[in-house]
């Protein structure tokens, strides 16, 4: 309905519109109209956080457990200048975003105003999209077109700049029914694939004998359904499934043709199956480096079927011989109806020799570890994570790190949408802020953020919000007084010459929690773990669980860089890996 | 499988993989909105690709619509997905490649001021007779020629002029179209 209102009051008449109930900001000069008209409705929720970055990885958490749109709202300057972090990230993961910022009133633009900065400059290259919006006419079409653009095709964060000007302005407000986002001029995502291309891949797959689904955080973004048709489409074809780290849950860990994360530090038999395979059916995955090793030696022997919504993933990093352009849910959904008009029969006997080879590599069980009486290892500390909540409503976030690779090595998902990490980014500091977007989400479900003491310290602030809202989240840290990851590359190419890799004054994480009012848990003794464990889940606050760990565990198994899946480290090497890594791969992040 | 479904005769088909280069230009349709230019120029410089020409003008002041031209150089790999990665950008309507397309029509204006008397004065006007270049502003010591073609023409005219007494040049890069009666 065409309403007459303020610019301020468009914007959460909007939210209200595209169903948003929560969002995550923090308040500032130039979005003072903005936060007056929150103040004076009570259908949009605001939580008020400590720093622009925790809202944007908040908002991250939130729309990736729930499917829906994250909401952030900032400030001009420094309140835009701190959410590019997780305006970035949320463009690396395909995570759909709106972020509104305020910016100085229109006639003080370029002047370097107080607080003014280049909003739509410095986020033109971390947004999918972005708008300086300097009429209050333009204003009702642009926020439902960021919605649109931000949750349809490839997900991505959309930036709207507001002056405040425009806040002010009296203008008349369409809704989305008025205004038909969808039927953009220039922008028409292609969700339908062509059907003479997924029938191509159907015959493809019908004459495969080293078959294997190559999965990716595509599936996650095409909706709890696309992971139903992977799993009808795996149980129908018997073909072995791996995933990158974004796609873990589309398909369950449970599961005797799950092979577990691919990658470089993913299992053997993920790994060996990728490289020896003869059909790689690539579904919403896009062939990132952690995943490929060495380009040049990439699966030498495979046909590549590359199911993607962004054309541009298509042959950008390996070439492939059949791509699909379309949404994961769709084609796989077409790939489960042409398989089923082609065959009844699963090609058991044809893919015996398959398996039996991969019963083999997973034989050597690759992410096992020497466990300890004395020590907590990080490995066993989430396997009795993972063991104590096993069967809860439970999702986990991770920080970044070897605490997110052995999360992902030891923690299965049967569900998607449980699982909330900074894959392509990679951002030290995801996963607080991130677990209370979750938790906001899902206020009654058991929430945990697996973080190291590193990360964790670089959103620790949040805690405050974590305390202010009731969010019981609890931040299981594997404190290994390291900088494990870097630390682990230290060791293993520059001569273990640990430069700055390790904490000499770490806070004491129990009085932290407490500091913030919140409960601090510590453990450093295997035999203690579960009791404590058992406490932390048990506690309906916040928690900072202070977990004492090794502090020179490497993880692994690890591709290491420069090479391609098959000269995998696995953990009984005893070589030097410095060794193994030659001059080319030492250059390779 | 069937030929067709190779996906040849896709804007996905398989590209050779060869790191010999190819100068390609590209005519891009987009909305004349602010930041559109340092949207294109911007992915150009944070995804490495090359830009050798640019220009930029309003062609349909009705529909908001500009036309980019573009000419890159890029091995048929990176060439895609500099296509792709264009046709990405919210208000890109459609890229051309018309070099791939063939046989399109290129032509570019400049501006060459050349300073000469005497024997010198006489031969740039023979030779801007013979290039069909215009005269737009002449002084007793210097021309200021207009002329317009192919690249290839004007580096040959202002090759030719640097002896006579060439002062500066300005050119305005490619505008391109494809021939025939059917538009972009």
């Amino acid at each position: 309905m065409a309403q007459q209102m303020t610019g301020a009051e468009m914007v959460i008449a909007a939210m209200v519109d595209q169903g948003v109930t929560d969002i995550f900001g923090y308040p500032g000069g130039a979005v003072l109209p903005m936060y007056d008209a929150i103040f004076q409705q009570d259908k949009v929720r605001h939580i008020l956080v400590r720093h622009e970055q925790g809202a944007t990885h908040m908002a991250e958490g939130y729309a990736r457990s729930t499917g829906k749109v994250g909401v952030v709202l900032v400030t001009s300057g420094p309140g835009a200048t701190n959410a590019v972090t997780g305006l970035t990230d949320a463009l690396m993961d395909s995570i759909p975003v709106v972020c509104i910022t305020g910016q100085v009133a229109t006639p003080l633009i370029g002047s370097d105003a107080f607080q003014e900065c280049d909003t739509v400059g410095i986020t033109r290259s971390c947004t999918k999209h972005n708008y300086l919006v300097k009429n209050v006419a333009d204003l009702p079409r642009v926020l439902h077109e960021a919605f649109y653009i931000a949750q349809s095709g490839r997900p991505g964060p959309v930036l709207i700049d507001i002056p405040k000007d425009v806040q002010f302005a009296m203008g008349t407000y369409y809704g989305p029914t008025e205004i038909e986002a969808t039927r953009h001029k220039s922008y028409h995502p292609q969700l339908d694939a062509d059907p003479r291309l997924i029938e191509a891949a159907v015959d493809m797959m019908l004459r495969a004998e080293r078959p294997v689904f190559y999965t990716g955080g595509g599936v996650i973004n095409a909706g709890p359904e696309a992971s139903q048709h992977l799993r009808e489409l795996a149980e129908l074809t018997g073909f072995p499934v791996t995933s990158t780290l974004m796609g873990l849950g589309a398909f369950p860990g449970s599961s005797k043709q799950w092979l577990g994360m691919l990658g470089m530090h993913g299992s053997y038999e993920a790994n060996l199956a990728m490289h020896d395979c003869d059909v790689m059916i690539n579904i919403g995955a896009r062939f990132d480096d952690r995943i490929t090793g060495r380009i040049d030696a990439f699966s030498p022997g495979s046909k590549k079927i590359h199911v993607d919504i962004d054309p541009a993933s298509i042959n950008k990093n390996v070439r492939v011989d059949l791509p699909i352009i379309g949404d994961c849910g769709h084609v796989l959904k077409e790939m489960v109806r042409i398989w089923r008009s082609k065959t009844n029969a699963p090609r058991t006997e044809a893919l015996a020799p398959w398996w039996k080879q991969i019963d083999q590599w997973r034989a050597k069980k690759s992410f096992s570890f020497a466990n300890s009486k004395s020590v907590i290892k990080p490995q066993y500390a989430i396997q009795r994570l993972y063991h104590a909540v096993k069967g809860k409503d439970v999702y986990v976030t991770t920080e970044v790190g070897q605490h997110q690779m052995w999360a992902a090595q030891h923690f299965p998902f049967e569900m998607p949408n449980r699982w909330m990490t900074s894959g392509g980014l990679g951002t030290m500091g995801y996963g607080l802020p991130a677990s209370i977007g979750v938790q906001v989400a899902h206020p009654d479900a058991l929430v945990i953020d697996i973080a190291g003491e590193a990360s964790v310290q670089m959103t620790m602030q949040e805690m405050s919000t974590a305390v202010q809202y009731e969010l019981p989240v609890k931040i299981f840290i594997l404190n290994n007084e390291r900088m494990g990851m870097v630390r682990q590359w230290q060791e293993l190419l520059h001569g273990g010459r640990y430069a700055h890799s390790y904490s000499e004054s770490l806070p004491d994480f129990v009085k932290l929690a407490e500091a913030y009012g919140g409960v601090g848990i510590k453990c450093d003794k295997p035999g203690d773990l579960d009791a404590a464990i058992k406490e932390m889940i048990t506690v309906k606050r916040p928690v900072l669980f202070d977990c004492v760990v090794e502090k020179h565990e490497n993880c692994l198994p690890m591709i290491p860089s420069g090479k391609p899946h098959n000269e995998m480290i696995l953990p009984d090497f005893k070589g030097d890996v410095g060794d193994v890594i030659d001059a080319k791969g030492r250059e390779l992040v | 499988m069937n030929a067709h479904l190779q996906a040849t005769g896709s804007v996905y088909s398989l590209v050779p993989e060869t790191q010999t280069t190819e100068r390609h230009t590209l005519s891009v349709l987009v909305d004349n909105e602010p930041g559109i230019l340092a949207r294109i120029v911007g992915l150009f410089a944070a995804r490495g690709f090359n830009i050798e020409s640019l220009t930029v003008s309003e062609t349909e002041h009705a529909k908001g619509l500009s036309r980019i031209t573009l000419v890159t150089v890029a091995t048929p790999k990176v060439l895609l997905q500099i296509k792709l990665q264009l046709e990405r950008l919210i208000p890109v309507h459609k890229v051309h490649d018309l070099t791939a397309e063939g046989r399109a029509l290129e032509r570019e204006l400049a501006l060459v001021k050349v300073a000469s008397t005497g024997e010198h004065r006489a031969e740039a006007l023979r030779l801007a007779d013979a290039y069909r270049a215009q005269i737009v502003d002449a002084t007793t010591e210097s021309f200021v020629f207009e002329i317009t073609g192919k690249p290839t023409k004007i580096d040959s005219f202002i090759a030719i002029m640097v002896p006579i007494g060439l002062v500066e040049v300005v050119r305005t890069g490619l505008a391109a179209i494809s021939r025939g009666a059917e538009g972009m």
